[in-house]
């Protein structure tokens, strides 16, 4: 966009020949590729950006309080739209800082733009104040990275950064800026549908592989679906495809953490989530089965439990757009590699074509053995009149926001996964978590990254005192830019999930995982003003949650938990998906619960 | 993994990339940051116009492994293809090595004519060395390079194997 004349439409021929300065061709192939919003930190080596910044209206910039949350507020941002996340940080300490968030990207297949600025190319190598070798330190945690170095070239690269973000298994891409690429001149190119050189991953799936599915699936007598963030990423549709092919087979289905709202958590065939913190049927399910569809899954060392005793007897499909994440933990029967959506559609469209009959009976009994499992009530906690359960606070958090459009992020560790068990979704979009990373600290960021994506919906990030503290500096972007984010902390004074694993597998011995000096909260909240809520005892809860609800600007809920409650049912690391752990009484005191192999394994 | 009992296979990878910075780290971090061993690598531009690079790799793995390998390589961005030569074929593969070996006296002839059964060509020489190039297959220069060893073996320069399949298709 010229500095003259900021609304003029963008694309135009005149446009696309004259010279404009790096700074300027940036910004103009953000607004081609349809961004407005995107999340940043200036500093010296983006000056120039900033400035181009100031001088136009099209893009909406969020100053945010640490490079690390830039990238998380993006991904909450491109995961509750389907849109590209769009983050601009400076050089050094500003691209080391969004690595962590670059790795969360990476790992959850999240598609991000990530710009960063760059000492001039002659001071390259040169050790030059606030240089860091970005695409260097980038290249094993983004999925491509560029070093711009002529200005004529920059147009392209944008947009290609663009295209490899989204395209395929999407991820983050890095473009580093040297600055005088950024005040020099050079000629804008507009987006085309140009076929990128080398990369253009295969989305149409084979037919025969699906035909082969089907015959597969249309014999099986104890079918599990087990669909994650890849059914997520392929988009709305595909969610809505998934739950049709549920309906059409009857199949149980589990979701991963990644996956939750795929398939609406109402649903009678929807069994929980599979893994580590999975329900008892659910894993049991994936055990027991002889036929598993598993779609945009990636069989996670989370999901499997010990690999060689993950579902011995099933014959396994497996729908992924990406090549490598088939045969990698699991040997699969049948590889299907294509978009999830358009397998599914496919998938369903074949299955109406060829009249699948499916045999009630035989699945009539699989569902017997399903509901057997499902009887256990795995989820139960003891519920007390005093202390406030975890897992109650968040039942009645799920209760009291019915009638609400609400996203729920959350930060990791026990009560993510608590959010996890008990927050029950019926939209794809809806849950932002870290799930492969496991970072502490992203919830707060990607609450607001969703709430700037939609102003007037309910963001919570149910969050634990501790991940909570890990970027609690962003705590001034909510004010700054008036965000009506609510942080419901579930306080139990513990880095829970260590204490968990510390009183499981370690003798009870709590090594530092005890949350000394905590912040007062509700100051805490007061003091980045915002309102500050606690609750403490069962009377108080519905109240807490319901001012929390009722306040129009941003919220910390200090929920003062029970401090030693667990997060059950769990499968030990290596153990095997049917020696799940219960929570107690079905426990009984001094089990072992680590073997030795499973002791070093995370 | 779960075919950690499954035997190791030697595959030789033929890659073809765009030719642009970082793409060798990207390759080479790839192997290092999966725990993927390299027992070999070359690489070279083999097409200037259209900037194409191509990297011939000799890795070790259980099957499962070398799959994973080629889908990850072949899910970086600037790849073109990836080709396991291994898997489709009978291939050629060839190595070239400069040996430098401390000669005197009797030993000379004996050097020399030890290098004339291998093929092995003089490129240099003092009155108290040689240096030898020769061409083959890795084994072959193993060999080489283990009967030069007791005759006064000062070091060795491989290049590491570059390979194409056999017959008129590429690759």
């Amino acid at each position: 966009m010229s500095t003259a004349s900021p609304s003029a439409p963008t694309g135009t021929e005149q446009t696309s020949t004259a010279t404009l300065k790096g700074a300027e061709i940036v910004l103009k192939a953000l607004v081609d590729q349809g961004v407005d919003v995107i999340f940043g930190y200036p500093g010296g080596a983006v000056l120039p950006l900033y400035d181009a910044l100031f001088q136009q209206n099209q893009i909406r910039h969020i100053l945010v309080r640490h490079e690390q949350a830039a990238v998380h507020a993006a991904e909450g941002y491109a995961r509750s739209t389907g849109k590209v996340g769009v983050v601009l940080v400076t050089s050094g300490p500003g691209a080391t800082n969004a690595v962590t968030g670059l790795t969360d990207a990476l790992m959850d297949s999240v598609p991000i733009v990530c710009l960063c600025g760059q000492v001039p190319t002659h001071l390259i190598g040169n050790d030059a104040f606030q240089e860091a070798d970005t695409t260097g330190i980038t290249r094993p945690c983004t999925k491509h990275n560029y070093l711009v170095k002529n200005v004529d070239k920059l147009a392209r690269t944008v947009h290609e950064a663009f295209y490899v973000a989204r395209s395929g298994r999407p991820g983050p891409v890095v473009i580093d800026l040297p600055k005088d690429i950024l005040v020099s001149e050079g000629a804008y190119l507009p987006p085309q549908e140009i076929a990128h050189r080398t990369y253009r991953p295969r989305t149409e799936p084979d037919l025969a592989a699906i035909d082969a599915a089907i015959d597969l699936l249309e014999t099986a007598k104890r079918p599990i679906i087990y669909a994650g963030g890849g059914v997520i990423n392929a988009g709305p549709e595909a969610s809505r495809l998934l739950t049709e092919l549920v309906e059409l087979s009857g199949f149980p289905c589990t979701l991963t953490l990644m996956g939750l709202g795929i398939l609406p958590a109402s649903d009678p065939r929807y069994l929980g989530m599979v893994g580590m913190h999975g329900t008892y049927e659910a894993n049991l399910t994936m055990h027991g089965c002889d036929v598993m569809l598993a779609v945009g899954a990636r069989f996670d060392d989370r999901v499997t439990g010990r690999t060689d005793a993950f579902s011995p007897g099933s014959k396994k499909i497996q729908i992924d757009i990406d090549p490598s994440s088939v045969n990698k933990n699991i040997r699969v029967d049948l590889a299907i590699i294509g978009d999830a959506g358009r397998a599914l559609e496919l998938l369903v469209q074949r299955w109406k074509a060829r009249k699948v009959k499916i045999d009630r009976e035989v699945i009539g009994r699989w569902w017997e053995q399903i509901e057997c499992w499902r009887a256990v009530n795995c989820l139960a906690y003891a519920k007390t009149d005093e202390v406030i359960k975890p897992q109650y606070a968040i039942e009645r958090l799920y209760q009291m926001t019915r009638d609400r459009d609400v996203y729920i992020t959350t930060e990791v560790g026990q009560h993510q996964m608590w959010a996890a068990q008990f927050f029950r979704f019926d939209k794809p979009n809806h849950w932002m978590t870290s799930g492969g990373l496991g970072t502490m600290g992203y919830g707060l960021p990607a609450a607001y990254g969703v709430q700037i994506a939609h102003p007037d919906a309910l963001v919570v990030d149910i969050a634990g005192e501790a991940s909570i503290l890990m970027n609690i500096q962003e705590m001034a972007t909510l004010k700054q830019y008036r965000l009506p984010v609510k942080v419901f902390i579930l306080n139990n004074q513990y880095m829970g999930m260590v204490r968990q694993w510390q009183e499981l597998m370690h003798g009870g011995r709590y090594s530092e995982s005890y949350s000394d000096s905590l912040p007062d909260f509700v100051k805490l909240a007061e003091a980045f003003g915002a309102t500050g809520l606690r609750a403490t005892n069962m009377s108080e809860l519905d109240d807490v949650i319901r001012k929390m609800l009722d306040t129009p600007g941003p919220v910390i809920a200090d929920i003062c938990v029970d401090q030693l409650e667990n997060c059950f049912p769990m499968i030990p690391s290596g153990a095997a998906h049917n020696e799940v752990l219960l929570a107690p009484p079905d426990r009984k005191a001094g089990d072992s619960f680590a073997s030795e192999d499973g002791m070093v394994l995370v | 993994m779960a075919d950690k009992t499954a035997p190791q296979e030697r595959h030789t990878i033929a890659v073809l990339v765009d030719n642009e910075p970082g793409v060798l780290a990207r390759v080479i971090g790839l192997f290092s940051g999966r725990g993927y061993n390299i027992e070999s690598l070359t690489v070279a531009e083999v097409d200037r116009e259209v900037g194409l690079s191509r990297i011939n790799l000799v890795t070790i793995g259980t099957p499962m492994v070398i799959e994973q390998i080629k889908a990850q390589l072949d899910r970086l961005v600037p790849v073109h293809s990836v080709r396991d030569l291994t898997e489709n074929g009978p291939h050629v593969e060839r190595e070239l090595a400069l040996i430098k070996v401390y000669a005197i006296g009797e030993n000379r002839a004996e050097t020399l004519r030890l290098a004339e059964i291998f093929r092995a060509r003089v490129v240099d020489t003092t009155a108290e060395s040689f240096i030898f190039e020769l061409t083959g297959p890795a084994d072959k220069l193993d060999t080489f390079i283990g009967l030069m060893r007791p005759l006064g073996l000062v070091e060795h320069a491989r290049t590491g194997a570059a390979a194409m399949s056999r017959g008129k298709e590429p690759f």
